[in-house]
């Protein structure tokens, strides 16, 4: 829609410069505040009253013993919200607090509202709800053998939330022509986001008689629309303001109950009512990684070429819809970004279980199929006795080409990201020949700089940023973007101070608050760089225009003859003929009035034309090289990750501080979910009871990277930068996430010779490896079986090379 | 945040006053020194005493005296022990074991009287109260059954001090002080094998002192096993300490497991290893008899057959650091820090 600012600038003052955040100092002396850190006159505190019960009807709630507790104001409970919610509009399935079910262990069913926290949480004792419990499912298996009882009444089957199929030319035609035929199983364990604050809101009534929410979301414009409906006002009444998150990871992107139940207080009592919840209730909110157990058929030619793959994945969905919707599609549809696949055939299929919902976290779906492509890929090239790196590189998606599924690749510097990954960790010459139970493994990926398509059908704008200037010079740049400790801010600072040739600093932000900022849809999907970006580039390119005539005419040349650099407003051929930034500022309000622009931003309609193909087309796509250095001790399977070599294709490196960080930070997550996190249930004896909790609802119990573990990251930025995206640059705060775990199981093979399966990698599992190779059995632990998924008949569609038009083929297959 | 139950507060001048408020209170009362296990026991109510008695005011529990040997004052910081120099240099274990607990934050409050009385832990009792009223509780509090041993008359939950292990094996004894007097016992004797009943000392027993002999001609290692180089809790302790002839000869050996039991095991090593060199052999054939005492249950972090399989090796590790043998790389490995 709004092309972005070209020709492309080669020469800047602020981009490409490691500077200090924006936000930075704030941050780190304590100054930021945080929600859990505001405070208002005459403030109350909620608790939510949690089900015990993994699965029950709710039979009736008696309120009473805790009203007439002594500093309790307000009850609430399920009859106070009739309104159901959901992130998406297919799966509105979720309740402030239950109604009538409750759907696992942690699911709110009361709110108790008193004048502290510690009153409010003896109060919950008080609450009696009798509840009649029913039949719990665990597990995908489990859901799938068992329709009866439905967790919801609503979805594809019995305890099916999602099932989809799709098949871009005939892949079983494909795989009978190919020399090899890979088949192999995968299981990544579900994780969580752990960020390191906890969610907290605080809602409050406006001196305009208007709701007013601060809250720690991702996304601020989907939670205000969802204010909106379930509490039945108009959206124009509520105010939602992002507080800067203390970590997201996708785990505060769903609106969450908690914020429902405060602003539904706060407009009964009309007083302040603030909520944060505990660790444990995190783990609850959960929407993390779902657990996918996957099948990956692949076909390959003599010498390592993809001919065609077919990808079954089933997703653990846990009790309501999130995100799953999307989630499900994104457990395949960026398989084909990275490698040329000349068929592709991806059936997924997403079950609801009694545990907390899984929804997105960093790489949203797209990291459990990438471990097993890239784990299989490396089997692949030992099993033709060739180079994973070398395989790799003879295959690669060529820029500006369209995949078998109808994703366009724009520019890739994935090439560039495997020779620098390989050339910084001496690959060539290390790789088996490290010695007994040391080895290197290589992984890549690919991900998307932002979703094609917005959470709900619409045609407006993605992003959109306002600039206000006045006679003092100051600059302020509105968006509805939130920074949730990815740098944002900075970004949007960074941008518009480039376009303005002023210092970063000289710009004031003011960020995701419905209240004051024009849209943009959120944190998440990679998005805000682009989108954002391209929003402020088209707004800074509006008011340069106003300030390069005013400047030309008292400068005497012409607009398109002026410059912007270091502060200063100039004429190019005569840099004597200058003003200050702040004397053309004054120069354009004479002229104009008062100096504002806007812009927006939208990306490019998808190439796919099918039922389904807005998931996965992107403006942009990052790639990713990784190489990992692994130490495995064969008497107990302890694994060590000494160093890690990772590449990544970002276009342009904005504040190659933050792109860094963003990278490292990468690692780090990955390499927990690849060594140790585990969103793990456990179920009691079932003739004894019928309990089905979460295993380590703790920051200690539930195991992540201290920094005690974290090897020495080298990161390389590959900067090639994308015509689709501000001064070129890509994303770098998902993607080099997730070649680190298959890259991991990579390297374990070439140190001992065996095969995980499956994430996290334990020392268990290794040692178990060893043992079953010391017998001469397979020396491989993960899935054993895939059960028989019920997916439909997949949607047809040709690839581009075979004469497809992006349209679905009814009546399928040519014979 | 999760908060406490009410308590009332008592923050005693001396020893001889807290003995005095303790006998006072009766057993509703404990005694709370740093807190980093007591406070997020109260906050998950595990334990709701009526009454607290702080030690962290009492300079007489923040001694340490060098003599024959070295006396310990149990209010000392586990980050002041780790600093002592005679720790460090002569009692290898303790510094291993006590610069290994949890976090340097933790480290610096926690003390080593709390670290030697910690409660045990299992994953079905270290849960807040509403997550133990989903499973309807345990026989440790609140509830009937053992949810890891279902059969079990008696709770399992695990003993997973750190310094416990080292200063057994380093031969310490304990002093305890009561308003009715002082006693001194073996340390091994303070434990009993029994989840809930997991001390000897009585509820108006206040431990002052630990008390380790003459370093002299012993030598000394401790090895934990947890999944990370910070924070965790040991699911698998050895401490190993051994006093050899010049010639190599073993004269006297102490091998104490940690967290495989509701206490710390104190194994026969010292009948096995007398009068033998530390060879290579020895060292397999007494690890793999030694290793047969873990009794892991599935109530802690890390897979249950997998912990009890690498028992032998952690055997190994330490017994070869007692050897002198330089184990630095495989300590950064294991620990992942150098110590
Ligand atoms: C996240 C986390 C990780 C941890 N990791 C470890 C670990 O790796 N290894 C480990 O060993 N511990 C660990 N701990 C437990 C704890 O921090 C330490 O054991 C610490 O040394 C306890 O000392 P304290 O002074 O804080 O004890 P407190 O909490 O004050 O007391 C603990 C218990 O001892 C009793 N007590 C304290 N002093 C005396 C005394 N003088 N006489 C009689 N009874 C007394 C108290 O009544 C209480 O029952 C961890 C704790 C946390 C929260
Ligand atoms: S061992 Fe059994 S009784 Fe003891 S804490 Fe664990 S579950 Fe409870």
């Amino acid at each position: 829609m709004n092309a972005p600012e070209k020709p492309l600038k080669t020469r800047f003052d602020t981009v490409g410069k490691p500077r200090r955040r924006v936000d930075g100092r704030a941050k780190t002396i304590g100054q930021q505040r945080f929600a859990d850190d505001l405070a208002l006159p005459r403030m109350l505190h909620a608790k939510l009253a949690r089900s015990p019960h993994a699965h029950a009807a709710i039979e009736s709630v008696d309120v009473s013993r805790a009203q007439a507790h002594r500093g309790v104001h307000l009850v609430l409970t399920g009859a106070d919200f009739p309104i159901p919610y959901g992130i998406m509009p297919v799966s509105q399935d979720e309740y402030p607090l239950a109604r009538e079910r409750v759907r696992f262990v942690g699911d709110p069913v009361a709110a108790v509202i008193a004048v502290d926290e510690q009153t409010a949480a003896e109060a919950l004792d008080l609450i009696e709800v009798k509840y009649r419990p029913l039949p719990t499912i665990a597990s995908p298996e489990e859901g799938l053998a068992k329709p009866e009882p439905r967790i919801h009444d609503y979805g594809e089957q019995g305890n099916i939330h999602r099932n989809q199929a799709y098949e871009f030319g005939d892949v079983e035609e494909a795989l009978a022509r190919s020399d090899h035929v890979f088949e192999d199983l995968f299981f990544y364990e579900g994780n969580t986001h752990l960020p390191l604050e906890q969610q907290a809101s605080l809602a409050s009534i406006e001196g305009d008689g208007k709701l007013l929410l601060q809250t720690s979301t991702q996304n601020p414009h989907y939670l205000h629309r969802q204010l909106g409906r379930v509490l039945q006002m108009p959206t124009a009444h509520i105010r939602v303001m992002a507080i800067a998150n203390g970590g997201g990871f996708g785990g505060k992107c769903d609106p969450g109950n908690h914020e429902f139940v405060v602003s539904k207080a706060a407009l009964v009592l009309g007083r302040p009512v603030k909520i944060c919840l505990t660790r444990e209730e995190v783990f609850y909110q959960h929407r993390g990684r779902h657990p996918v157990l996957m099948k990956f058929r692949t076909g390959v030619t003599k010498d390592g070429r993809l001919t065609a793959m077919h990808l079954q994945t089933l997703l653990d969905g846990g009790a309501y819809g999130s995100h799953g919707p999307a989630s499900t599609f994104y457990t395949g549809v960026l398989t084909p970004v990275s490698y040329e696949l000349p068929r592709f055939k991806f059936e997924a299929c997403r079950v609801f279980t009694n545990k907390p919902a899984c929804g997105p976290k960093r790489g949203h779906g797209t990291p459990q199929p990438r471990f097993g492509q890239e784990v299989q890929l490396d089997k692949i090239a030992h099993a033709l006795g060739l180079d994973p790196a070398e395989m790799r590189l003879k295959m690669l998606t060529k820029p500006d080409s369209l995949t078998a599924s109808w994703l366009r690749i724009g520019s890739t510097g994935l090439g560039e990201c495997i020779e620098k990954a390989v050339e910084m960790s001496g690959w060539k010459a290390r790789r088996g020949k490290l010695g007994p139970g040391r080895g290197l493994g290589l992984a890549c990926s690919a991900y998307m700089c932002g979703a094609g398509v917005s959470i709900y059908w619409n045609k407006l704008p993605h992003s959109a940023v306002q600039l206000l200037l006045d006679r003092s010079g100051q600059v302020t740049v509105y968006c509805g973007a939130t920074e949730i400790g990815q740098g944002s801010d900075d970004v949007l600072a960074g941008l518009t101070a480039e376009a303005l040739g002023i210092d970063p600093v000289s710009v004031r932000v003011v960020t995701g608050d419905t209240g004051i900022t024009p849209i943009d849809l959120g944190s998440y999907s990679s998005r805000v760089t682009i989108m954002m970006g391209n929003a402020a580039l088209q707004a800074a390119a509006r008011v340069r225009d106003l300030l390069a005539n005013a400047a030309a005419e008292a400068l005497d040349t012409l607009p398109d003859r002026i410059a912007f650099s270091q502060e200063r407003v100039f004429a190019v051929e005569d840099a004597a003929k200058s003003m200050s930034f702040v004397e053309a500022v004054a120069a354009a309000e004479a002229k104009f009035g008062t100096i504002a622009s806007v812009g927006s931003y939208a990306p490019p309609k998808p190439p796919g034309k099918f039922k389904g193909a807005g998931v996965g087309p992107s403006p942009a796509y990052s790639f990713t090289a990784c190489v990992l250095e692994t130490e495995v001790d064969p008497a107990t399977g302890w694994v060590t990750v000494p160093k890690i070599w990772i590449a990544h294709d970002i276009g342009r490196a904005l504040n190659p501080v933050l792109a860094r960080g963003q990278v490292i930070g990468s690692v780090y997550m990955g390499l927990g979910e690849a060594l140790m996190e585990e969103q793990a249930f456990r179920r009691l004896p079932p003739k004894l009871s019928s309990a089905l909790v979460h295993r380590n609802p703790s920051m200690l119990d539930y195991k992540s990277l201290t920094h005690m573990d974290m090897p020495e990251v080298e990161v390389a930025l590959i900067e090639d930068p994308d015509p689709n995206c501000p001064y070129g640059a890509k994303e770098a705060g998902q993607g080099p996430l997730l070649p680190v775990m298959p890259a991991l199981a990579n390297a374990i093979h070439d140190a001992v010779g065996v095969r995980i399966d499956e994430v996290p990698i334990t020392p268990d599992k290794v040692l178990a490896a060893l043992a079953k190779k010391a017998k001469g059995e397979v020396p491989r632990v993960g899935p054993e079986r895939f059960p028989a998924v019920p997916y439909p008949e997949p949607t047809f569609v040709l690839p581009p090379w075979e004469g497809g038009d992006g349209n679905e083929l009814k009546g399928r297959k040519a014979a | 945040m999760m908060r406490m139950p009410w308590f009332r507060w008592h923050a005693p001048k001396s020893v001889a006053e807290a003995a005095t408020i303790l006998a006072d209170e009766g057993p509703q009362a404990m005694l709370i020194a740093g807190g980093t296990d007591l406070v997020p026991n109260m906050k998950r109510r595990h334990q709701e005493p009526a009454a607290l008695v702080a030690l962290r005011g009492l300079g007489e529990l923040k001694r340490i005296a060098n003599g024959a040997g070295l006396t310990l004052g149990a209010g000392l910081t586990l980050a002041e022990v780790v600093e002592s120099r005679s720790v460090r240099e002569n009692y290898r274990a303790l510094y291993h074991a006590a610069a290994q607990v949890a976090t340097p934050q933790l480290r610096n409050m926690g003390t080593l009287g709390g670290n030697v009385c910690l409660d045990t832990r299992c994953t079905y009792y270290n849960q807040s109260y509403e997550w133990r009223k989903a499973i309807d509780f345990c026989m440790k509090k609140d509830g009937e059954t053992c949810w890891v041993a279902t059969a079990s008359k008696r709770c399992v939950a695990v003993s997973s001090t750190d310094t416990a292990p080292a200063l057994i094996a380093l031969g310490a004894k304990v002093r305890l002080v009561s308003a009715e007097g002082t006693r001194e016992l073996d340390l091994a004797d303070l434990y009993a094998n029994d989840g809930m009943e997991y001390l000897t000392r009585r509820p108006d027993e206040i431990l002052t002192e630990i008390a380790l002999p003459a370093a002299s001609g012993w030598k000394s290692a401790y090895w934990k096993l947890r999944r990370r180089g910070s924070f965790d809790f040991p699911v698998l302790g050895v401490a190993a300490a051994v006093r050899a002839a010049p010639d190599g000869t073993v004269e006297d050996a102490r091998i104490v497991l940690g967290a495989v039991a509701s206490r710390p095991i104190l194994t026969k090593a010292g009948e096995l290893l007398a009068g033998k060199r530390l060879t290579d052999e020895v060292i397999e054939e007494v690890a793999a008899k030694v290793a047969s005492r873990a009794k892991p249950m599935d109530n802690t972090d890390l897979e249950i057959y997998w912990r009890k399989e690498v028992v032998p090796a952690f055997v190994g590790y330490a017994l070869r650091e007692a050897r002198g043998d330089d184990m630095r790389a495989t300590r950064m490995r294991i620990a992942r820090q150098a110590l």
